[in-house]
């Protein structure tokens, strides 16, 4: 079992460096936010976590083509990701349009 | 030269786009430019990966069938998404954002479902598959509600009684078969399905209690649990852009949410388990 954890983290270790690096970067990266741009922030930071619609099209490149089910699944993942994505930055920017109308 | 190494430099460019997007984010002369940086880098992470993206093992084909259907689940995403987020009234923001962000968890809890099978055997990758199979589907199913209890479709408070209690026995219970399934790695998808919508349920309960008032934490909070989610995904894939964009949104989404309690004079344990306040003053 020990053995077992330690082969993981050890076959891993560079991921495991970058996410605790990332961990950081984004604790100092928000730092002091001034609470007006709390809710653009989260809207900026739900587009950017849409970069799992990389990880759907990478299903979708790794199925058969034969695979209808898990095709038309891999479809619908891709499709929830783009939204997530283009939604997201879309809303932010809106956001932040009237953001700078009002200063 | 290899491609494999030039993909791996977009992946780099895209990840160092998004620190600075949200460090820009944060400031409120740069902030619009920010969100453009970030989303130059992830328009250049997906065209990359529909391009050059290849399994190791090969598995990866490029039929045209494929490439076309994944076109066209972009087409209709970008159309959909961008007329909804430019349509809607500006009072009706924040409840976009969780719509948003329960999609992206859906998407997370769908590669989840996808992968399990492929790796079966693979005890480390399969405990990653199912960490964000779990947390995908509750931050989907606890965003959708956010989104009705914004949108005012779900205008009561519903009161199960002694929730706290009730929520806590369902995420034990949660974390227990999935830890199961991890150990006993059983062959047919069904017991997977079963804790995916065990997952669900679980993300209603999470969110049902909670007050309007403590909407935006709560989605902040399920915003940072879709980053991680994004962040097993890549940890799966050994994808460096999943894994940064996905962990910068969770720790940086956690700090914010916590950021967000500061600002209401709240504790968050407050807002996660003390709805009845809220749910007396509202009733």
């Amino acid at each position: 079992m020990l053995n077992e954890i330690i082969n993981f983290l050890g076959e891993n270790i560079q991921m495991i460096y970058i996410i605790i690096l990332s961990v950081f970067v984004g604790v100092e990266v928000i730092g002091k936010v001034p609470a007006v741009l709390h809710t653009p922030l989260m809207s900026g930071a739900n587009a950017i976590h849409g970069v799992v619609i990389v990880g759907a099209i990478i299903v979708m490149l790794n199925t058969p083509a034969e695979n209808i089910l898990a095709l038309a699944l891999g479809f619908v993942a891709v499709v929830f990701g783009t939204l997530n994505v283009v939604g997201g930055f879309a809303v932010t920017d809106r956001m932040l349009e009237m953001f700078k109308k009002k200063k | 030269m290899e491609v494999k190494y030039i993909l791996d430099i977009i992946y780099l460019i895209a990840s160092v786009t998004f620190v600075l997007g949200l460090k820009m984010l944060s400031h409120p002369d740069t902030a619009r430019k920010g969100n453009l940086y970030a989303a130059f880098g992830m328009a250049l992470a997906i065209i990359g990966t529909i391009l050059l993206y290849n399994h190791a093992d090969g598995y990866t084909t490029r039929e045209p069938i494929k490439i076309i259907l994944i076109l066209a689940a972009i087409g209709i995403g970008t159309i959909a998404g961008w007329l909804t987020a430019r349509r809607v009234q500006m009072t009706k923001m924040p409840e976009l954002v969780s719509l948003f962000n329960g999609m992206g968890g859906a998407c997370a809890a769908i590669i989840g479902l996808m992968e399990y099978e492929h790796n079966l055997g693979k005890t480390g990758a399969l405990a990653t598959i199912i960490a964000g199979l779990i947390i995908g589907s509750v931050s989907f199913s606890g965003s959708i509600i956010a989104f009705l209890k914004l949108n005012e479709t779900m205008k009561k408070p519903i009161r199960i009684p002694s929730y706290n209690i009730l929520n806590t026995v369902v995420m034990i219970t949660l974390i227990l078969c999935g830890i199961f399934i991890v150990y006993t790695q059983p062959e047919h998808l069904l017991l997977v399905v079963l804790l995916f919508v065990f997952a669900l349920i679980y993300g209603v309960l999470f969110v049902i209690p909670i007050g309007g008032a403590d909407m935006p934490v709560v989605i902040s909070l399920l915003n940072s649990f879709t980053g991680l989610a994004a962040a097993f995904g890549g940890f799966l894939y050994q994808n460096q852009v999943m894994l940064t964009g996905g962990i910068l949104v969770g720790s940086a989404g956690t700090i914010l949410t916590l950021a967000m309690c500061k600002a209401m004079n709240r504790p968050l344990s407050n807002v996660i388990f003390g709805a009845f306040g809220s749910g007396a003053a509202a009733g």
